[in-house]
């Protein structure tokens, strides 16, 4: 019972650790890139706008950075602190994974955003281009590797077990594995989108408080057209991610659909209160056959049930249903919201737009056609990516127990043997510390939002280098 | 001390080893002078403190990615051994973290945060600092005396939790007499005055432990010829102090002139020190208990990460140079550019 309880409490701060090291990342990888989109578009139109918003984000990006690079030194530690059996088992696969990380990724960004945030006036311009270009790069490298690392922790190949232990026997087939495609995809994609709404709600919720500066339109247009242009994108490989999974992690998938028994025609649910004890669903309202439909392409396809998961001795093999099932919901549900609500906003914005001047992209599109109830319904939706990409990795994550490598080694092989009040203090901290740090987090964006409406965006005196250096850096003196 | 070069399974782990012992001395170095900075902070006048964080703002960030690099290693190379030695020092290991977490994001929310909300963050930034450094000379003081759960090594820990903490302030100081100037480097000089005892007495300890807990440990140092050869660490040791005594009771120099030699003989001390260790260590990683060749993960694995390795490390080495080159000269509080 003791080795449960320790065993429960990790899993439980390991989760924890790392749902609030992926919010910063998540935001991080894509802001990069829209930062430099946004350099690049002052460049060519030399039109202030895109300087203020560039500005006014890279605050953003500087502070998401922080949050990422602490809560990321933590993870690592976990894993000799909670998880030694981890690596002693599968150490040779993990270990150069992560070792490239770091090497490849984890030093380029940490030296370069140095340069990035402080260093414009101290380097060429083209050196301070190249910098923010490899910031940029370095996140997307260090989502690459994890994501190989987890991935095949999914799907497992390329390896032989010598008296328990993993041993690599091709890196291509490890690095290639057969979900990293779909999972890097959709992770890069999340990450977009999670960014695309955020750049939307904040500047909406400065539009909304009477910010007429020039820059929040066009920063509410970039946002809103990027998020429409996505999300159907996200949807039809979240389509193909599920067929992956279906061909390698089939438990998840009947766990994803809540369906027990094996079946032909089967309805895709909408609501369902999933029961393990009895091993069946209360209060099931679904859509016949479209599941089927969904993941074989055919009305009356058959599709595996949880219930080919259990051993001849009652053994479960499978993950916990109902939270596999609620977290691909909540995905699914905040990945439609985004559909409906991007391009209706779009829609309201084709149709105030300015019949002469067709040039001009952004003029396609005006933002005092978006009614009030849009404006207002994209504020909260600034952090939908959050809560889809959390919900996505649940979804992931728990679906793939009870093994912690599929097939290979389960999670209660890797735990250590720390005592379970010792592992209840440092969890209760990290919570603690993680609300605390989360609520600053988001105050701090709304105040900024609201000091840039006011128009003191400008740095105070006593800002430290994410003011004064920024400035510099998109409006040189010439 | 050298391995068989012929034999992978003999010299990739010392190879690693000193890949790994190379990334935790930069990193005690870099980061050193950065939490020492943090440590000190509350000493300063408000006005000085935004100088302060500048000297090392564009560089924090980069010199805690060489921690990273060496749990890394620890991790990829000695798997077991990593397991061990962290799943030992639970504890200080999460108040390294979470003093790792505050002082990194103090460091950010302070600069953005509304003004009635500095005061906190500063005062998380010294906190964070200040409980780090005591965190990792806790570990140092456990590791030297073999990672062993009693009383005396909890003392032992304590002390070079002190020592440890004062180092970092020493040469957090040596690092500000290079980057101010005016009111604030006198205070250096001074903080650097008040602090030289925490890396005395904190060599000593550990110099003077380190035999005493391992028979081992003390024939690698006091046996014929070894001793002869060994003798000048200790001396030059010595000469370094002294040389930093002096140099710091005439600080600043006119016209600032050398005001980066303290920083680099604090340096070179600090790495003397460590090498010492090293010797006394190796092969072992975890002290008496495991040596670097048990815990080494398969020759395959490691050959794939050090031919990486060997591509990467240079460039790293090559663009960190660049960063501390494009940002020389003295910190000023309100041009970060
Ligand atoms: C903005 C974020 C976001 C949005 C809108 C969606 N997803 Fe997603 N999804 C993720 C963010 C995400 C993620 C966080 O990135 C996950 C977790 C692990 C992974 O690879 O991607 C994920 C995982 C994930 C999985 C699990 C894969 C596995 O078995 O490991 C499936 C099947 C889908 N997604 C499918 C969808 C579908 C059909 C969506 C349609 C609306 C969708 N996702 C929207
Ligand atoms: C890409 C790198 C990742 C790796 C290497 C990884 C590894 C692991 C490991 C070792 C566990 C076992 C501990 C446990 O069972 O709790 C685990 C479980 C878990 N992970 Fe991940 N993970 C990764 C990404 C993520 C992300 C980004 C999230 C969420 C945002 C996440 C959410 C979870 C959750 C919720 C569990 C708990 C499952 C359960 O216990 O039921 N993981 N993962
Ligand atoms: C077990 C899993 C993980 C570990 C051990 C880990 C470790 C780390 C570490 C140590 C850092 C700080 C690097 C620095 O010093 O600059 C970091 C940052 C980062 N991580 Fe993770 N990480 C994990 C999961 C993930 C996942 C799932 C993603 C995204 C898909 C991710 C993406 C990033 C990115 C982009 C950064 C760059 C810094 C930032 O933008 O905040 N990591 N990670």
């Amino acid at each position: 019972m003791e080795a449960l309880d320790t065993l429960l409490l990790s899993r439980i701060q390991f989760a924890a650790n790392i749902s609030f090291h992926i919010l910063f990342p998540t935001i991080t990888i894509a802001l990069g890139w829209v930062l430099f989109f946004f350099r690049i578009r002052f460049a060519q139109t030399q039109d202030d706008k895109w300087m203020a918003a560039y500005r006014f984000w890279v605050k953003v990006f500087a502070l998401s950075f922080a949050m990422g690079v602490v809560s990321g030194i933590t993870m690592s530690f976990q894993f000799g602190t909670n998880w030694p059996g981890f690596m002693e088992t599968v150490g040779n696969i993990a270990g150069p994974l992560l070792a490239y990380e770091v090497l490849t990724a984890f030093f380029l960004e940490a030296v370069f955003i140095g340069i990035m945030l402080f260093g414009f006036s101290r380097v060429p311009g083209w050196l301070h281009m190249l910098a923010t270009g490899l910031v940029a790069f370095g996140t997307t490298m260090s989502a690459f590797w994890i994501i190989v690392l987890n991935s095949w922790m999914h799907t497992p190949q390329g390896f032989e077990m010598v008296d328990g232990v993993a041993f690599a026997t091709s890196w291509w087939e490890i690095v290639f594995n057969p979900s990293m495609p779909y999972r890097f995809a959709h992770m890069m994609l999340a990450s977009f989108l999670t960014v695309a709404f955020l750049v939307a709600g904040v500047s909406a919720f400065r539009w909304l408080i009477g910010d007429r500066a020039r820059e929040v339109p066009a920063m509410l247009k970039t946002g809103v057209a990027l998020g429409a242009l996505l999300i159907p994108l996200q949807i039809y490989l979240g389509d193909l991610h599920g067929l992956n999974t279906k061909e390698y992690q089939p438990a998840k998938v009947a766990a994803m659909e809540g369906l027990w028994e094996t079946d032909t025609n089967v309805p895709l649910l909408l609501f369902a209160l999933p029961d393990e004890e009895t091993r069946l669903n209360d209060l099931e309202i679904g859509i016949p056959g479209l599941a089927s439909l969904i993941l074989t392409h055919e009305w009356d396809g058959e599709l595996t049930g949880l219930n080919e998961f259990v051993t001849e001795d009652g053994e479960v093999l499978h993950p916990p249903v109902a939270p596999v099932f609620w977290s691909f919901r909540t995905m699914v549900g905040t990945g439609v919201a985004m559909l409906l609500l991007s391009w209706a906003s779009l829609w309201f914005m084709w149709r105030r737009r300015d019949r002469h001047q067709g040039r001009d992209p952004g003029q396609w599109f005006a933002v005092e056609g978006l009614p009030k109830p849009i404006l207002w319904a994209l504020v909260p939706m600034a952090f939908s990516g959050w809560v889809a990409t959390l919900a996505g990795w649940y979804t992931t994550e728990i679906g793939r127990q009870p093994w912690l490598v599929q097939g290979v080694m389960t999670t209660e092989m890797a735990v250590a043997d720390v005592p379970a009040p010792m592992v209840m203090g440092t969890l209760v901290t990290y919570l603690a510390i993680y609300a605390a740090l989360l609520l600053a987090y988001i105050s701090v964006v709304i105040y900024l939002a609201r000091k840039a409406a006011k128009g003191d965006d400008a740095p105070a005196d006593d800002m430290t280098h994410s003011g004064k250096a920024e400035v510099e850096a998109i409006s040189p003196a010439e | 001390m050298l391995p068989d070069f012929t034999n992978p399974a003999d010299w990739l782990p010392w190879a690693f080893a000193s890949l790994m012992g190379l990334s935790i001395l930069i990193y005690v170095i870099l980061d050193g002078f950065d939490l020492g900075v943090g440590i000190l902070f509350p000493l300063a006048e408000p006005e000085e403190r935004d100088r302060m964080i500048g000297s090392i703002g564009p560089f924090w960030d980069a010199n805690e990615t060489w921690l990273v690099l060496a749990v890394g290693l620890l991790l990829v190379a000695f798997p077991v051994a990593h397991g061990m030695i962290l799943s030992t020092l639970y504890l200080p290991v999460f108040i390294m973290l979470v003093g790792l977490i505050l002082r990194g994001v103090a460091f950010e929310f302070r600069a953005k945060a509304r003004d009635q909300h500095k005061r906190l963050w500063n005062r998380l930034f010294f906190v964070g600092s200040l409980g780090t450094a005591l965190a990792q000379g806790w570990m140092l003081g456990m590791y030297v005396m073999g990672l062993e759960t009693t009383l005396a090594t909890y003392a032992f820990a304590a002390l070079t939790a002190v020592f440890l903490a004062v180092g970092y302030s020493f040469i957090g100081s040596t690092w500000l007499i290079h980057k101010t100037e005016g009111a604030l480097q006198l205070k250096a000089v001074q903080w650097g005055k008040e602090s030289l005892w925490g890396v005395v007495l904190g060599i000593g300890a550990v110099s003077l432990a380190t035999p005493f807990v391992s028979a081992r440990i003390f024939e690698k140092w006091f046996t014929f010829p070894e001793v002869l050869y060994l003798a000048p660490l200790p001396v030059l040791a010595g000469a370094l102090v002294v040389a930093l005594w002096v140099m710091l009771r005439r600080m600043p120099y006119a016209e600032d002139r050398r005001s980066w030699l303290p920083f680099a003989v604090a340096s070179t001390l600090f790495a003397l020190a460590y090498l010492g260790m090293a010797y006394s260590f190796y092969p072992y990683v975890v002290p008496e208990r495991l040596t670097i060749y048990e815990a080494a993960a398969a020759p395959e694995s490691l050959l794939i990460i050090l031919i990486g390795a060997c591509f990467v490390v240079p460039v790293i080495l090559g663009y960190s140079v660049l960063a501390y080159v494009i940002f020389r000269g003295k910190a000023t509080a309100l041009r970060y550019d």
